[in-house]
C-alpha cells in the first residue's frame, strides 16, 4: 500500500521545490486511508468524502511544514483526524469529547463470545458478501473511541505507537481500546456466523 | 503457569499482534493445545482481522478517486501563477 520510503521522500522534496503536480502521485497510495480515517470519525459517507478532500488539500498546502523525520502516513493521518474532528464539532457541538471520556470509564464486559465450531466454518463463508457487510456495520456501531483505534490499527495497519501519536493518546490506551474493539467485533459477528454456517451444517446432518 | 480461559481471552489481542512475553506466549500455546473453545475464539478474532484487511470489506464510494484528483488539480492550478512568479 505504501510507496517505497526513498521514492516518497524524493517525491516530497520535488513537490516542495515546485513540481506540484507530483502531489497526485504522492497521495494516491493513501487515498483510501484518508477517507477511512475521516469516516471513522464522522460516520457519514458524504461527509467523509468532503472531509477527505479537505484533508488532502490541507496536506498539499502544508507539505512544506512536513519534516522528513516523521512518517508521511502518520502526518497525513493526523491531518485527516483533525479534519474529521473539526467536522464533528461543527455538526454536534463541543459536548462530544466529555461524553467520549465517560465512555471509557465505564466498566464493560470485554470477554469474547466462546464458540467451538468456527474452524468448521468453510472458507467460502468468509468469502460471503453478507459477512463483510455485517463486519462493516459492526465497526460502524462501535463506540467512537474504539472505532477510531480499530480503524487506524487494523484497517490502515498503523502500529500501536503510530496510532497513539495520531490520536494523541498514550500507547497503553491504544492497546486497551484495540483489545476491547476486537472483542466487541468478535462478539457481534459470532452469532451472525452461528446462524449462517452451523445451522446449515445441522440441517444436513439431520437430513435422512 | 496454568492459564484459565478468561486469562487467555485477556491476552487475545496482544497475542495476535505478537506482543506477549515469551513466557506468556508459551503458557497460552500450552492452553490452546487442549482448549477447543479458546482456539476457536482466537481463530474467530483472527479471521475478523483478516476480513477487515480484505480490500472488498471497506470500499471507497464510486468515483471518489476521480473527484479527489479533480479537486486537487484545481487547487494545484490555482497556485500555479504564484510559482511562476518566483
Amino acid at each position: 500500500m505504501q510507496a517505497a520510503p526513498t521514492k516518497e521522500t524524493d517525491l516530497i522534496s520535488r513537490i516542495v521545490a515546485g513540481e506540484r503536480e507530483l502531489f497526485h502521485d504522492l497521495i494516491r497510495p493513501y487515498e483510501k486511508m484518508v477517507y477511512l480515517t475521516v469516516l471513522s470519525i464522522v460516520k457519514n459517507q458524504a461527509d467523509a468524502e468532503d472531509g477527505a478532500q479537505e484533508a488532502v488539500i490541507n496536506a498539499y498546502r502544508h507539505l512544506n511544514s512536513f519534516r522528513a523525520e516523521a512518517k508521511f502516513s502518520t502526518w497525513l493521518t493526523m491531518i485527516a483526524i483533525n479534519e474529521g474532528r473539526r467536522r464533528l464539532r461543527k455538526a454536534k457541538g463541543a459536548a462530544e469529547d466529555s461524553i467520549e471520556e465517560l465512555e471509557e470509564e465505564k466498566e464493560g464486559d470485554y470477554t469474547p463470545a466462546p464458540l467451538t465450531d468456527w474452524r468448521e466454518i468453510p472458507l467460502e463463508t468468509l468469502e460471503r458478501k453478507e459477512l463483510r457487510e455485517a463486519l462493516r456495520e459492526a465497526v460502524e456501531e462501535l463506540p467512537d473511541i474504539y472505532r477510531q483505534v480499530f480503524t487506524l490499527r487494523d484497517l490502515e495497519e498503523l502500529n500501536i505507537e503510530e496510532t497513539a501519536r495520531a490520536l494523541g493518546v498514550n500507547p497503553g490506551i491504544v492497546k486497551v481500546r484495540l483489545h476491547r474493539a476486537r472483542i466487541m467485533l468478535q462478539k457481534k459477528l459470532v452469532p451472525f456466523l452461528k446462524t449462517v454456517a452451523p445451522a446449515r451444517k445441522g440441517f444436513f446432518r439431520r437430513a435422512p | 503457569m496454568k492459564l484459565e480461559c478468561k486469562h487467555v481471552w485477556e491476552y487475545i489481542s496482544e497475542y495476535i499482534d505478537g506482543r506477549v512475553d515469551p513466557q506468556v506466549k508459551e503458557d497460552i500455546e500450552r492452553h490452546l493445545e487442549h482448549c477447543e473453545i479458546c482456539s476457536a475464539t482466537l481463530d474467530s478474532t483472527r479471521n475478523i482481522l483478516i476480513l477487515t484487511a480484505d480490500d472488498r470489506t471497506f470500499e471507497l464510494p464510486m468515483g471518489y478517486s476521480e473527484r479527489l484528483h479533480e479537486r486537487l488539480k484545481k487547487e494545484i492550478e490555482s497556485a500555479e501563477p504564484d510559482l511562476k512568479k518566483k
